[in-house]
């Protein structure tokens, strides 16, 4: 078996040179009391693994028009084997690729990661989460379930409140005026095309960037060693990191399996556009913080409609949060605490609104 | 950076190394991941193959009213999952087969100028009691019986003797 395998590696290194395993074989990581955080990129990409997984496995039966998709997710989740913990699974880890990603992006936020050289990993960092939010929203319309439809279209109703855009906007992400057959249709293609062949890219580049850059280790961490002369100590990423990473992976994938079987994923009520919009409609636990605030905003603020001030409030946070690294002119001084002031500001905003949202 | 020092196994009590008991360990770790991967593959292979319809052979169908088809005209009616051929003969007569061609499973149809049964796919020719005749088809069509029920025209499978 050794042998076998040394005997390809040679095939492929007389023909590509040592290339990637070369770096991957070389690459340390810093070893310190922060470098537990350090697991949550992984974790988010296996979780977009089993994404990717689970949902071409989802594609084989799932059909995307409203008078077969819910019966279609019926099927699946009744008539075929295993299909209840495969669309549970697909399920479950949409929601907890959200809370990795948002772990993940705080964790590099508070520890600075995004300080020169790392920029670029920040910007695209954040374009993936973007896109995850994406996938999440469009996701949830699939199953043309009661929940979905409503919750579709409220989210996609917020977008007639962006200025001179709204409408033309509201019209392309609905297909047509109202959320119709045209909405599943569109939301069916960005889910499994549009999203999956740009966050391929994004991540590309992203993932790129981190091998070329290598581990950021946090500014006080570094200035202690830097004090005391010692280098920081790292551990090989081969085989010792990443064997710790898979039995993270493992345990995740028993948690997906368990919260599968344990706690399905419901599929509701089959979606009637002329039905009264039910009670307690609320959207997805990752949008509840901007759901919960458009909800406290008067009908009128100064001269601008409630609605569209908070819609542009959000897009210029998010604006403001995907160019911190250009912001934070001294990460390792005064500006530094004043990003991080600012970060657990943000980070008590959305718990609280989106505790708020949960129970109001 | 430094990196941590590889570790060397303690020397046995005869002062060699410990092969044994790492090769133990290297048995159970790969079994445990060989069944890991199982695990996952297993529900994953059983997936993939769709469920049975649970759909029961049929039996008989109601092809055609009594005096829908004129003489020397055919239909396509649906047995079960299939399509059927029902022949009305110039003397006012029934036939059925399955309209299944033996050859590639191409549905065939009634010639009424030739007053025989094509294939259009491979040029496939069988005569008014289903034998192929000419081209590729290997087999001749399954025929069914046709029973007049007052109004109606049954198609039945026929039965084995």
């Amino acid at each position: 078996m050794g042998g076998l395998l040394s005997s390809l590696q040679h095939w492929f290194e007389e023909r590509f040179g040592t290339g990637l395993l070369a770096v991957l074989r070389k690459k340390q990581v810093p070893l310190h009391r922060h470098t537990l955080w350090y697991y949550l990129g992984g974790m988010t990409v296996f979780l977009f693994a089993v994404q990717v997984g689970t949902g071409i496995l989802l594609l084989l039966y799932y059909r995307p028009s409203p008078g077969e998709a819910f019966e279609s997710v019926q099927f699946v989740m009744t008539k075929v084997q295993f299909g209840w913990l495969l669309r549970g699974v697909h399920a479950w880890a949409g929601n907890l690729i959200i809370l990795t990603a948002m772990l993940h992006m705080f964790s590099t936020y508070f520890l600075k990661a995004y300080r020169k050289p790392r920029e670029l990993t920040w910007v695209t960092g954040c374009i993936l989460f973007f896109l995850f939010l994406g996938f999440g929203f469009s996701g949830y319309l699939l199953p043309w379930n009661e929940l979905a439809f409503f919750a579709t279209k409220v989210g996609t109703e917020m977008m007639a409140a962006v200025p001179l855009l709204g409408d033309w906007l509201l019209t392309f992400f609905r297909g047509g005026e109202e959320v119709t057959g045209a909405t599943l249709t569109r939301f069916f293609g960005f889910h499994v095309a549009v999203f999956p062949a740009l966050t391929t890219a994004v991540l590309g580049v992203h993932l790129l960037l981190v091998q070329h850059l290598g581990m950021s280790v946090p500014p006080k961490v570094e200035v202690a060693y830097r004090e005391s002369g010692d280098a920081v100590p790292g551990q090989p990423f081969l085989p010792n990191f990443l064997l710790r990473d898979l039995i993270g992976w493992y345990i995740a994938l028993g948690v997906l399996a368990a919260l599968a079987a344990l706690d399905p994923w419901e599929l509701g009520v089959k979606a009637d556009p002329f039905a009264p919009t039910p009670a307690g409609i609320r959207p997805e636990w990752y949008f509840l913080f901007m759901f919960q605030t458009l909800k406290l905003l008067p009908a009128k603020l100064l001269w601008v409609e409630g609605e569209q001030f908070g819609v542009l409030v959000f897009g210029a946070a998010a604006t403001l949060w995907v160019l911190v690294p250009f912001l934070d002119r001294n990460p390792e001084g005064r500006s530094g605490r004043v990003f991080t002031a600012l970060g657990v500001v943000v980070v008590l905003y959305i718990v609280v609104l989106s505790v708020w949202g949960w129970r109001g | 950076m430094t990196t941590s020092d590889t570790y060397s196994p303690p020397p046995d009590r005869q002062g060699g190394t410990v092969p044994a008991r790492r090769r133990l360990l290297g048995v159970l770790l790969g079994s445990s991941v060989l069944a890991s991967i199982a695990s996952v593959l297993y529900p994953i292979l059983k997936f993939v193959l769709p469920p049975k319809t649970g759909e029961l052979d049929t039996d008989s169908v109601v092809a055609a009213a009594a005096n829908e088809l004129a003489p020397n005209a055919a239909k396509i009616f649906r047995f079960g999952n299939r399509p059927g051929l029902l022949i009305r003969l110039p003397d006012g007569g029934y036939r059925a087969f399955s309209a299944t061609c033996t050859h590639l499973n191409c549905t065939v149809q009634f010639r009424p100028r030739e007053h025989d049964i094509w294939c259009a796919c491979h040029n496939g020719v069988y005569d008014l009691r289903g034998r192929n005749v000419s081209g590729p088809p290997p087999r001749p069509l399954e025929e069914y019986d046709v029973h007049v029920r007052g109004e109606e025209i049954v198609v039945a499978r026929q039965t084995r003797a």
